[in-house]
């Protein structure tokens, strides 16, 4: 990957300019530069569009590392609130099967970052539910086999896609172990601000990424399963041993899924 | 090598004075779309000339920074640029940025430049947090219920 900051002339230019400048908390600041010349700074703390809480303005590190633990035996069956709040949060919702296509492939083919899976235990007859999304594999075959460096693991755990630099070939959504990648195959007419998407990129379960960046505690889906009294998503920093994710995960039994695949998932389950 | 710096000068001169024709041409606003935020501003976060040539550089560096640094503080933002370059329809309806009357739009059109940030990117600013569903405060950006939805477009479903 190239890394930002290798950037060549022109964008040290701008560095050097962007030193110059008092940032502000709220508002709009106005910097005088030299006579007639004004320049103003529309601060995005709080500003619309931009989720609340305060944006980040370090790069992320691997101090922290996010993941979640799912506790299947809290998982309703027939419940897929997690998965609206996911399509809510992201504006997958917002894309319609276009006009004239088979709603059969639609169904295949409609992007999901969460899926309801049903597993059951063929010899005791054991049902789990289990809500099922990018396991935020420490190492991604998703990773591995992408040609461009589109899909990536952020320093922080997060593994997601650049769609800068995504060309759609779908190596990765062969690799994952998982069925998490969804790939859009019509034009996005209508997305959000804060979950960029269009067709003929790859696409999946960013852990609620813009989320992550402005400080916020949870994710949509996290959040959606309490709200309906189920609590079955905790989320939260595997590396601070004080995190409620931390002290669950070492109260109860949990596994990865597919854990003879060595991938050391962000996500573990319990109740499996 | 000074004969080219010199061309290269010409050239520049020449696409500004261009541009500078188009956007009075477009709009009685030299620069920026008539009642934008930025109609208001007497420049925008770099000085006007420096944005006018390297705005696409200034965007892509900070693409780089957000998508893999998760940095979301700058003044340096595509969803800046969109915020404050909209335009409202006698209605006070958001005009889409990449409309070709415009802001981004107009200019790309004249100088045929094939862009797809709006494939992607949202053309039209998210409204403030508490107007759309949603607990994170998470708002609408490529059209929203009720308050910025360019006339032709579909209504999302209700949310
Ligand atoms: S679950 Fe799939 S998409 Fe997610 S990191 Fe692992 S291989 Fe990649
Ligand atoms: S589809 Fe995109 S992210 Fe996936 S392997 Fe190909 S280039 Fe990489």
């Amino acid at each position: 990957m190239k890394n930002p900051s290798d950037m060549k002339n022109s964008s040290a230019v701008i560095d050097e300019g962007r030193r110059g400048f008092m940032r502000t908390a709220a508002g709009v600041a106005t910097v005088t530069l030299a006579p007639g010349v004004l320049l103003h700074t529309l601060a995005h703390a709080g500003s619309p569009g931009q989720g609340g809480g305060v944006p980040r303005a370090e790069p992320v590190t691997d101090a922290v590392r996010y993941g979640m633990l799912i506790d299947t035996t809290r998982c309703a069956e027939g419940c897929t609130a997690c998965v609206s709040a996911c399509n809510r949060e992201n504006g997958l919702d917002l894309q319609e099967m276009p006009t004239g296509a088979d709603p059969a492939l639609w169904d295949r083919q409609e992007s999901r970052w969460i899926r309801k899976v049903k597993v059951q235990d063929n010899l005791t007859g054991h049902v789990s539910n289990l809500p099922l999304m990018c396991q935020h594999c420490e190492h991604p075959p998703c990773v591995d086999v992408c040609p461009t460096g589109a899909s990536f693991k952020r320093a922080d755990g997060i593994v997601m896609v650049d769609r800068h630099l995504c060309i759609g070939c779908r190596y990765c959504m062969m690799a994952c172990p998982y069925k998490a990648r969804s790939f859009i195959h019509a034009n996005v007419e209508e997305k959000l601000t804060l979950a960029p998407r269009g067709k003929g990129c790859v696409e999946s379960c960013n852990l609620c990424v813009h989320r992550r960046d402005h400080g916020q505690p949870s994710t949509a889906c996290a959040d959606a399963c309490a709200a309906e009294g189920h609590h079955a998503i905790l989320f939260g920093d595997l590396k601070d041993p004080a995190s409620p994710l931390s002290q669950a995960l070492a109260k109860l039994p949990s596994r990865q899924l597919r854990e003879n695949l060595a991938l050391n998932t962000g996500v573990r389950y319990s109740g499996v | 090598m000074a004969n080219a710096l010199v061309t290269g000068g010409r050239v520049s001169l020449g696409l500004a004075g261009a541009l500078l024709a188009l956007a009075v041409q477009a709009g009685g606003s030299p620069f920026v779309t008539p009642g934008s935020q930025a109609a208001k501003e007497r420049s925008c976060v770099e000085a006007t000339d420096f944005m006018r040539r390297n705005h696409m550089e200034v965007i892509k560096h900070q693409r780089d920074a957000t998508v893999h640094g998760g940095i979301r503080s700058t003044k340096h933002s595509l969803a800046g640029c969109i915020d404050c370059h909209v335009a409202r329809d006698a209605q006070g309806q958001v005009l889409p940025v990449n409309d070709e009357q415009q802001f981004c739009g107009a200019c790309h059109d004249f100088a045929a430049v094939r862009l797809n940030c709006f494939d992607c990117h949202a053309t039209v600013p998210a409204p403030a947090p508490g107007k759309a569903a949603g607990s994170a405060g998470q708002a609408l950006g490529g059209a929203s219920p009720g308050s910025s939805l360019p006339p032709g477009h579909p209504q999302p479903a209700a949310r």
